[in-house]
């Protein structure tokens, strides 16, 4: 659907497709060039809900739960909560209690993320016309905002569990004492591993991002079709399930693996 | 596609997000899962001992039945030696007694024969001396002729 008053082209659904619902602090509702202090609504309402969606039923089966015989529902949550658990023994090997749920709020939330991609692309956004809303997109994890959030999230936490555990020398150390230990190779290594520490955040975000930005994109290019778009509307849906489960499971294993890494003398 | 203070409040959500999970939903899940796994693994332990229990059981059943059947023949073998000792015994008894009636029923043969002979032998006295006197009744005076019947008597 084209946005008022313009002519139906593919270039201007697409377009409309990937545009934010958005509100600045200067400009208002969908101001253009509206500067750093603009939220994109959209994204930002979809992700609170899912993430509080994903709190409340892990929540209510949490206070319901009993070490007795469990109900169909407790199980499921239960096989996700071992599922996490595992690999987070797997892989992380100190003692914090920060990693599991951090791990687990991860999977589960940029899971139901991703999963709004198999929502018909037109649905959402062609409701919230009819009501008035110009633009709606209504995946979070297609806006490079969330996943970098997300990721300078983990990043920060990268940093604050290096300092606590190795100290700020031993930060430092890390920084500039590798891979070559000798004193005249601080700037290469300091080149090096900076790049290294500033990728982790970076490709973790983009990779989020770019999956499933495509996704979405192949979708609308599908919708494009017409009456062609049912044949192949369906197998790209059962292709994405798979992707945005590994998508999700990926970010929530390079996060388990970065802040192991963080908490590990080498 | 900019970046904006979205990412700033997808960062607090973030925050707050793992925060309750990691305050209100993470523990008690876990919890649970491993008070199950606990009582799960407490549940295998005790069928196993329980299985044990069975087998020591049934191993002592077993053996006192063997006992017992072991008892059982030596009872019905000392039953059956006792059954012939009696038999026997009995067997001699009664031979015993046969004998005692047998030796007794001839010795009252005996009796009753001598009995019946020495009748007969005062009869027969009795009659050869009526004879006797009936054939010298005329002549012999019987007085004198009395210690000759006698030697008679005697001789029979």
């Amino acid at each position: 659907m084209a946005g008022q008053g313009e002519a139906l082209t593919s270039s201007s659904y697409i377009q409309h497709h990937l545009t934010n619902l958005t509100w600045s602090v200067d400009g208002g509702w969908n101001a253009h060039d509206a500067g750093f202090w603009t939220f994109h609504v959209d994204s930002l309402l979809v992700a609170v809900g899912l993430g509080v969606l994903f709190l409340w039923l892990f929540r209510s089966v949490a206070k319901r739960s009993t070490v007795g015989v469990p109900g169909k529902l407790q199980c499921f949550i239960e096989m996700v909560i071992d599922f996490v658990d595992e690999n987070v023994k797997d892989t992380f090997h100190g003692k914090n209690a920060l990693i599991a749920p951090l791990a687990l709020t991860i999977f589960v939330w940029v899971f139901l993320m991703n999963l709004m991609d198999l929502v018909p692309v037109d649905l959402l956004p062609h409701a919230a016309q009819t009501i008035g809303i110009p633009y709606l997109k209504v995946v979070p994890t297609t806006d490079l905002n969330v996943t970098l959030g997300m990721s300078l999230s983990v990043f920060a936490l990268i940093i604050y569990y290096t300092v606590k555990v190795k100290g700020v020398g031993g930060f430092v150390k890390e920084l500039t004492m590798q891979p070559f230990n000798h004193w005249a190779f601080i700037p290469v290594n300091f080149l090096l591993e900076a790049v290294t520490l500033l990728a982790k955040p970076v490709s973790l975000g983009l990779r989020l991002f770019g999956n499933l930005y495509a996704g979405e994109l192949i979708f609308i290019l599908i919708a494009l079709l017409g009456y062609w778009q049912l044949p192949l509307y369906f197998p790209w849906a059962v292709f994405h399930i798979l992707i945005i489960v590994l998508q999700a499971f990926i970010f929530m294993m390079l996060t388990i693996v970065y802040l192991s890494m963080a908490h590990e003398d080498h | 596609m900019n970046i904006n203070a979205t990412l700033i409040g997808q960062a607090i959500a973030f925050a707050i997000f793992v925060w309750f999970c990691m305050k209100y939903v993470w523990p008690p899940l876990l919890d649970a899962i491993e008070a199950r796994q606990k009582k799960i693994a407490d549940g295998l332990t005790q069928a196993e001992r329980a299985g044990k229990d069975l087998e020591l059981a049934q191993a002592k059943a077993a053996e006192k039945l063997k006992e017992a059947k072991a008892q059982a023949a030596e009872i019905i073998d000392q039953a059956n030696k006792r059954r012939t000792q009696i038999v026997e015994e009995a067997k001699s008894e009664g031979e015993a007694e046969r004998s005692k009636i047998i030796a007794q029923g001839e010795a009252e043969v005996e009796a009753e024969r001598n009995r019946a002979r020495e009748e007969l032998r005062q009869q027969v006295a009795t009659l050869a001396i009526a004879g006797a006197e009936k054939i010298i009744k005329r002549s012999i005076d019987k007085e004198a002729n009395s210690d000759i019947i006698d030697k008679l008597v005697a001789e029979l």
